[in-house]
């Protein structure tokens, strides 16, 4: 075997080498005025695909937006995407790659704390100010990198704190009295999770069962058994899309029909989650959520507007990570703006202070770039084949579904 | 208790789907001595295959692979053709660099063609169950295993009760007496590697039905695959189905007995100690004096 492995270790380094002699002419200080290139590393393949590609979306509207405006203070900017493929070894490489070899004045994040926190250490050496779209975990700021900027309203492990707010705040007669948890040990969903129930079991909510499951796993049937035969009011899981798919799917197969059923991602992905599941399926389904199509925060009706101008679909359709990516252009805009500058250090240095307003909300950073002040994480409900915000009723288009209704 | 037990039947049934499409891969190592690691990707072909014909004409994912199957099985004879066929040396070796070209070049047509999207196949039956015992049983499992018991067995009848099974043997045993004896070992390789390639189609379909699957996921399922051809010795279709049933049982019971996390290690545990005591697989004998 020792001539093939050769020959593939030849392979790759030809690959790697075509990779590395890609010209661009963007430097690390480009000159008033010339055009820029921003690095992305995305998951275009591999398990966070659907997320790479709205990611994707994202920036390359937002770039539209910037270029139709004159460019980022007059920079014309063009977006370069490496594929990851979910990797967390690749990630680093494309980072590398982007910033010794491709020279790209500015890096915006890629999806997800797993690939955040690899590729944030690059970023830091370099001293590139890395705003990202979805690395919110704990451990991305444990780091203490400033550097790093997570551009959501909220830092990860906060995202289901609405959702016990929720049950907590219903009469005793309808208080959940047990609640079943599942999650991949996945530094975006794990912590929510546990959260979660360390402030339900502070309600008085009992664990009837709690499974971590690793973040690899392809099949998850006999993981939703057990929270099936738990029994528990209500099912509170840690997933991406395809588990989350998964662990609806046998929830209905073994009419286990819960009071209330939230997943950390997956029914945030509009008709593709719908799709999946099936649209009548849905019903009753919550995730927590930050974006909606219908809020009225800065820029969010253009962007709705642009966006199914741009891909098609309804606005419904739209995932909250394309409106994540499109948030991070515009919090460097405005720094740059702030700074008068693109100069990353100079950037570090703005968005350290100052509110920024996003289609998300408003938001600022502390020193290790964890959100603060903003608008805080909404829950989102399934509610007629679409998902709309049901909580806290200052936001919310309708009142929460509970209990959820049966299974079609 | 019940648990385990539904954990058992789960484990069986989803057993039977990666026999199924492990079937194929340990038939093209037996007859041309080739690891198609390309395997995974033709799986992964044959669900977009049926996922194209129930997106453009509704059509039943088991019942559209009255199309797939025979169009898997023309493109296998037309890959075995141009690119395996030609090896002539070092052709264990080469065909590993080949048919993982192969699965690079089906998962960027599928990428371009569908996106890197997750989807899934869709049928009435998909979420309907039945009662036994206290718990559901998804008729989606039922009908993959009765799928996979319907084509292994097909198979088998075919390999053991036909002139042309009696061909494939014969190679599988030794090529070049094969070839001394008259049988045209080229034409017996093309068409085993189409069959192969066809029962790729019909695991597809069921994988696709029970899982979120996208261009990507070949990967995950070249190397649970790969696993169990080993496990169960290669170029073995017995050993082949134990093995499957042995992964996805362990894997299940470990994951509601002990933790999800420890599925996969339990299993490797067990194929450890199995390889210890049978290097050459569970139904491996056989194999390794034929060659």
């Amino acid at each position: 075997m020792r001539k093939p492995l050769s020959m593939i270790a030849a392979g790759f380094a030809l690959v790697l080498s075509a990779c590395g002699t890609s010209s661009n002419t963007a430097g690390g200080s480009p000159a008033p005025a010339a055009p820029i290139t921003i690095g992305v590393s995305l998951s275009l393949s591999g398990d966070f695909s659907g997320d790479g590609k709205a990611l994707q979306q994202g920036y390359d509207l937002w770039a539209q937006d910037i270029n139709a405006k004159g460019g980022l203070l007059g920079h014309r900017v063009t977006m370069k995407y490496v594929d990851d493929a979910s990797s967390t070894q690749q990630v680093v490489t494309n980072y590398q790659t982007l910033i010794t070899q491709d020279k790209v004045a500015l890096v915006f994040g890629p999806f997800s704390s797993l690939l955040t926190i690899p590729a944030s250490t690059v970023t830091d050496r370099y001293g590139y100010a890395f705003p990202e779209p979805a690395g919110g975990g704990p451990k991305v700021f444990a780091q203490g990198l400033h550097s790093i900027f997570f551009v959501q309203p909220a830092a990860v492990e906060d995202n289901l704190v609405s959702y016990t707010k929720f049950l907590l705040s219903l009469p005793s007669d309808q208080r959940p009295k047990t609640a079943a948890y599942a999650t991949e040990d996945d530094p975006f969903t794990q912590p929510q999770i546990d959260k979660a129930k360390s402030l339900l079991e502070a309600g008085g909510i009992t664990t009837a069962s709690y499974k971590v499951y690793p973040a690899e796993a392809t099949s998850w049937d006999a993981l939703a058994l057990q929270v099936v035969n738990s029994k528990a009011d209500v099912a509170i899981l840690g997933t991406q899309e395809p588990d989350a798919v998964a662990f609806v799917k046998v929830f209905q197969q073994q009419h286990y029909n819960p009071k209330s059923i939230i997943e950390t991602t997956g029914p945030d992905q509009g008709k593709d989650f719908a799709d999946k599941v099936g649209a009548n399926n849905t019903e009753g389904i919550m995730v927590p959520a930050g974006w909606t199509s219908s809020a009225k925060a800065y820029g969010n009706e253009k962007f709705t507007i642009e966006f199914v101008a741009k891909y098609g679909g309804a606005f419904g359709d739209i995932s909250a990570d394309a409106a994540e990516a499109y948030s991070v252009g515009q919090v460097v805009e405005q720094a740059a703006q702030k700074a008068n500058s693109i100069d990353n250090k100079a950037l570090i240095t703005a968005l350290h202070s100052g509110t920024y307003q996003t289609i998300q909300g408003p938001m600022s950073f502390d020193s290790v770039g964890k959100p603060q002040g903003g608008v805080g994480v909404y829950l989102e409900q399934w509610q007629g084949a679409q998902a709309i915000f049901v909580y806290p009723s200052s936001v919310a288009a309708a009142k929460p579904e509970y209990p959820k209704p049966n299974w079609p | 208790m019940t648990l385990v037990l539904e954990a058992a039947v789960l484990g069986i049934l989803t057993g039977g789907v990666y026999a199924l499409m492990a079937s194929g891969l340990t038939l093209i190592f037996g007859v041309m001595r080739i690891i198609n690691v390309g395997h995974g990707a033709l799986v992964v072909l044959g669900a977009y295959l049926s996922f194209a014909l129930f997106r453009s004409l509704h059509m039943d994912p088991f019942l559209s692979l009255v199309v797939t199957m025979p169009a898997m099985f023309a493109l296998g004879v037309v890959l075995q053709l141009v690119f395996i066929r030609p090896l002539k040396t070092d052709r264990e070796a080469l065909s590993v660099l080949v048919t993982y070209a192969l699965a690079l070049g089906i998962e960027g047509v599928l990428g371009y063609v569908f996106t890197t999207n997750f989807v899934e196949l869709r049928a009435w039956y998909e979420n309907a169950s039945f009662g036994i015992f206290g718990f559901h049983i998804t008729w989606v499992y039922v009908f993959g295993f009765a799928l996979c018991l319907l084509i292994l067995g097909a198979l088998f009848l075919m390999l053991y009760r036909t002139s042309f099974g009696g061909a494939i043997r014969a190679t599988m045993l030794n090529r070049t007496a094969a070839q001394l004896i008259g049988v045209d070992v080229d034409r017996v390789a093309a068409i085993a590697f189409g069959i192969g390639v066809a029962t790729a189609a019909a695991g597809g379909v069921v994988f696709g039905i029970t899982n979120a699957f996208n261009p990507g996921s070949h990967y995950d399922l070249i190397s649970r695959l790969l696993t169990i051809i080993v496990l169960g010795g290669l170029g073995s279709l017995r050993g082949a189905v134990i093995a499957a049933l042995i992964m996805l049982v362990s894997e299940d019971i470990t994951q509601v007995l002990i933790s999800p996390v420890w599925a996969n290690f339990v299993f490797f545990v067990i194929l450890v100690v199995i390889l210890i005591a049978r290097p050459q697989g569970l139904y491996g004998v056989r194999v390794r004096d034929r060659i």
